[in-house]
């Protein structure tokens, strides 16, 4: 075990980097510099203890590791509680993973206001393992919400044409989720009166009550993740926003949505998740079948990756809900596959982007001549989406499709389709840009990627095709949790029929109102 | 009756010292002429420090003076100390700024340092005709206040719509008072409370009574559907005045709303809960639906106050002491947030004339950084993003609105927080992501500078100990109940 306090340690580094970074003074171009530098050292720093912390992860036990608590609220009796179990602790690593990378990613590419920058994705680093590592429902909240500060300044000062657009909708479309869950979460703490996630997960809710609540907190997921039909706020966040903006974006902020059904529409509302289950499989086929059509008629390649993430979330949706072992542990996987891949090949149109200034896919063409660095590192990723076996990406997907086979051949059957589209338009995208004929002189002449690049895209490509072959590494510390997770569920539903308390009878009238 | 000692005075010491101060000031004032406008700010900041230093050292134990008319204990401990460091604020924000605009003329400090001493006497009030002296007291200083800039129409009108208004409000709540008087045979507050919690069903004319004072604190708090004067005031009057309106008196006329409602009416909450529902509900909807399209910073802010007194109320709908708390925590915080916000309102000036449009803050983040930050985390905070202080103010709020099983009002509050996060964003919007404009004049007073920064990094430390305020106004809140 740690005797240090890493959890706290790996939310607050970057804060600290961020504070000394807006310390900086002097020459525009040293600043700029100095806080590249800065942030990279905050953000590998952080990184290297997020890898202390995996290799210190007991994966026997489904116990929350690491915890910390501490007083914050007294009065009101919420704490700073935090830990991790297997759910969170990748997504934290994530996290910690991608943020250095964006930094890297972004070491030309922004050229005005560095410093600015380079804050903005550090507080974001600190908000975001803050939501992974937060075992108190409020101080959850905090970060969850607290993202979208940074985030709404990314998109917006960073941004291409339209951010201004971009950045409203995302802000307001995520604000209007989260605080109906806000609402939730205060009837939550009304009823119980603690905010402790372990806890509220063990204290039981009427089901009348639960449908309400399980609603108000699928209002807040369901746009992060995001599921058809409140997507749209997501490709326009992507089109516009800077390189490593929707990296963070597609490979971090939307599991927080998967998440959190995870940690709390699931073990503490089972009832209600099994009762909307049908539903939730319902929007996930669409989100699957609709948006692949969607992603296939794109011309602008980040655009149409944006829309092969809400294809691929709603796998992850499809597996939470079933409910079974191989269902939520392959949307966990796929979760995490998906946040390196999504990430890389945002990364890979950044590198094009970056030299061609255009997103669009007619604009480039044959450019494996040129670029067959690239061109290899593209394909492992674009493999790693459509779920080649081999890659993460077949594992999470197969899981996933499973769960739901064992639950609902016919949705499992119509999800299913969804691989195909997947292959379709990733094998669309890849042709049109790395295959074909030359058209386009200026393509053509496109310099193969530099170190840096390379340094970034292939740690990447080396974690698709490990997690790949070796999905047991990975599962191994996700199971027991899942299986603590999966026990809390169907002991839900077992006692379905469970005694309403005098209190909560009286909520159900007043929530009938 | 109990004969007044030395010692036995000493509970109402600040407002006897301050009314000291303001006839000694004036004098000083009326011998030095206009010139003296800079010392004698300086003087009454001092004097509000002073008397703030005198209520520090009291007991805060709940003691009543003059025959029950004046009562001091944790509530009006903690509301006065709010009043004072408000006043305090606003003082500092205003004195380069009457320079500015030429109206540097000595009674401004003085009507402030009056308009004090009369919110000070409301706050303490434990009888109807106390409170209505130190509501008259008040009203008839920020009257003058609002047309101090005399040689502008827009000032003048802002005045004279606001007296209009403001006497028609106090007719009302002096009609009020004498209907209580009329049912229940008191002015006094502790026996208005015996007498109804006496009674099994309240008298529909107790019922009038307590919506007729109602009406009256609304227009001072400007809710729905008293509001319709602070957009023109806000807008018309001297900047600086518009500050102080802002923050300071809705304490007051809240820290009265909340006195009358939990102590003597008490009983009635059932009669007085819907309407306090409604005027809640449908501020935080005006406030936030009419400020999307203003472009005038100004009346921007009036909405946003009026969208702000909806949540307040929401509070106070609630009717219990865990709403009483986080009423006076959501108004600490809006009187914080909004110095600082106006504290960068009033250093919009551009070649020596002030910038009143929203626009004007065009690229505000290239040419003035600092204050475009600033100015972007009191908007973050107004609209209630966490980890920012603003969030828990509402979270305090929403939190009792649902211990109260107000669903339904939660839920619009949410929503209509969201609708203002809206035109909070905008302002972001045109400072981060607009071109940038010609920079605004250099200058801008230490006292200012003092106020925005002390503002801002609240806001923003808030959430490392957010429980000392809280557990502060717990127990003023208790003292009501």
């Amino acid at each position: 075990m740690i005797d240090f306090p890493i959890l706290s340690l790996m939310t607050f580094l970057p804060l600290i980097g961020a504070f000394f970074i807006m310390l900086i003074r002097g020459a525009p171009d040293v600043v700029a510099r100095n806080a590249r530098f800065a942030a990279l050292y905050a953000s590998l720093f952080t990184f290297a203890l997020s890898v202390y912390m995996l290799m210190n992860f007991n994966g026997d036990t489904a116990d929350f590791q690491f915890v910390e608590k501490k007083a914050w609220l007294p009065a009101l009796n919420i704490g700073y509680h935090m830990g991790v179990d297997g759910i969170s602790v990748y997504f934290v690593a994530l996290s910690a993973f991608l943020t250095p990378i964006c930094i890297i990613a972004s070491w030309h590419s922004i050229e005005h206001r560095v410093k600015e920058y380079m804050v903005a994705f550090l507080v974001l680093e600190t908000f975001m393992i803050g939501t992974f590592c937060a075992l108190d429902a409020i101080l959850f909240y905090v970060f969850f919400e607290g993202v979208l500060i940074p985030m709404f300044l990314i998109i917006g000062i960073w941004g291409g044409p339209r951010r201004v657009y971009a950045s409203f909708k995302f802000f307001l479309y995520t604000l209007l989720g989260s605080v109906l869950m806000l609402v939730a979460l205060l009837v939550l703490y009304f009823m119980n009166g603690t905010t402790d996630i372990p806890a509220l997960m063990e204290t039981p809710v009427a089901f009348e009550v639960q449908k309400w609540l399980w609603l108000a907190f699928f209002a807040s997921f369901a746009v992060k993740m995001p599921m058809w039909p409140v997507h749209t706020w997501l490709p326009d966040a992507h089109v516009e926003a800077p390189t490593a903006g929707s990296v963070i974006l597609a490979g971090v902020l939307l599991k927080m949505g998967g998440y959190g059904f995870l940690r709390f529409s699931l073990p503490m509302f089972p009832e209600a998740s099994a009762y909307f289950a049908d539903f939730v499989f319902w929007l996930s086929v669409i989100a699957i079948i609709y948006t692949s059509l969607v992603a296939l008629v794109q011309e602008d390649m980040k655009k149409l990756i944006a829309y092969s993430s809400v294809a691929h979330m709603g796998f992850v949706t499809l597996g939470i809900f079933t409910g079974t072992t191989q269902g939520v542990d392959g949307a966990i996987f796929q979760m995490i596959s998906h946040g390196v891949i999504s990430g890389a090949l945002f990364l890979c149109v950044g590198v094009v982007y970056d030299r061609l200034h255009t997103r669009e896919m007619g604009r480039y063409g044959g450019i494996v001549r040129n670029m067959p660095k690239y061109a290899t590192l593209f394909m492992v990723f674009m493999l790693g989406s459509v779920g080649l076996p081999g890659t993460s990406g077949f594992v999470g997907e197969f899981l996933a499709l499973l769960g739901a086979f064992r639950v609902d051949t016919v949705v499992a059957a119509f999800a299913t389709t969804g691989v195909i589209f997947g292959a379709a338009y990733m094998l669309v995208l890849y042709r049109r840009v790395v295959f074909g004929p030359q058209v386009n002189p200026d393509a053509a002449a496109m310099p193969d990627v530099n170190k840096r690049e390379f340094g970034i895209l292939l740690p990447l490509a080396a974690l698709v095709l490990v997690l790949g072959v070796f999905p047991g590494t990975v599962m191994k510390n996700i199971e027991p949790s899942v299986e603590k997770l999966l026990g809390q569920y169907d002991a839900g539903q077992k006692s379905a029929a469970a005694q309403p308390t005098t209190e909560m009878s009286a909520l159900q009238e007043s929530a009938d109102e | 009756m109990n004969s007044l000692t030395l010692h036995g005075i000493l509970p109402v010491l600040p407002e006897i010292f301050l009314a000291l101060c303001g006839m000694g000031l004036l004098i000083a004032g009326v011998l030095r002429g206009n010139s003296a406008t800079r010392p004698l700010s300086w003087a009454v900041m001092w004097c509000f420090v002073i008397a703030a230093v005198f209520l520090l050292g009291q007991q805060w134990e709940r003691v009543e003076l003059f025959n029950g008319m004046f009562v001091l204990d944790q509530f009006s401990g903690f509301m006065k100390l709010l009043i004072l460091v408000g006043l305090t604020a606003s003082i500092a924000l205003s004195v380069r700024y009457l320079y500015q605009e030429n109206i540097a003329r000595f009674e401004f400090p003085l009507l402030i340092l009056f308009a004090g001493i009369g919110m000070m006497i409301m706050v303490s009030a434990n009888n109807l005709l106390a409170l209505y002296m130190g509501l008259e007291l008040q009203s008839l200083s920020l009257y003058v206040l609002a047309t101090f800039h005399r040689d502008q129409a827009k000032s003048a009108e802002a005045g004279m719509k606001y007296f209009v208004l403001g006497a028609l409000a106090s007719g009302m709540l002096l009609f009020g008072c004498s209907l209580i008087y009329g049912f229940t045979g008191s002015l006094d507050y502790t026996e208005i409370e015996a007498g109804l919690s006496a009674v099994s069903s309240v008298n529909m004319g107790v019922v009038a009574g307590i919506v007729f004072i109602l009406a009256g604190l609304a227009f001072k708090v400007s809710a729905v559907p008293f509001h319709m004067w602070t957009p023109d005031v806000y807008e018309g009057s001297p900047t600086a005045v518009t500050a102080l309106f802002a923050m300071v008196p809705k304490v007051a006329a809240m820290a009265v709303i909340m006195r009358l409602l939990f102590g003597p009416f008490g009983d009635a909450v059932g009669e007085w809960q819907q309407v306090v529902w409604f005027m809640a509900a449908a501020s935080m909807i005006v406030g936030a639906f009419a400020a999307i399209v203003q472009t005038n910073i100004k009346r921007l802010l009036a909405y946003s106050s009026i969208g702000n007194m909806g949540y307040a109320l929401i509070g106070v709908a609630a009717g219990t002491q865990a709403g009483a708390g986080a009423v006076i925590l959501y108004m600490t915080l809006y009187m914080i947030m909004t110095a600082g916000v106006f504290g960068i309102v009033l250093t919009m000036r551009r070649n020596g004339m002030a910038a009143e449009k929203i626009e004007d803050l065009g690229g505000l983040s290239r040419t003035n950084p600092m204050m475009a930050y600033g100015l972007a985390l009191l908007m973050f905070s107004m609209s209630g993003i966490p980890p920012l202080a603003g969030f828990f103010g509402k979270f305090m709020i929403f939190q009792a609105a649902v211990a109260s099983h107000m669903y339904v009002l939660a839920v619009l509050g949410v929503l209509s927080s969201v609708v203002a996060a809206f035109y909070y964003l905008r302002i972001i919007k045109v400072m981060f992501f607009d071109e940038a404009l010609d920079p605004f004049d250099k200058q801008v007073a230490f006292a200012k500078r003092a106020v925005i920064a002390v503002s801002v990094v609240f806001v923003v430390i808030f959430v490392l100990s957010p429980d000392v305020l809280i557990e502060n106004s717990r127990n003023a809140a208790a003292a009501l109940f």
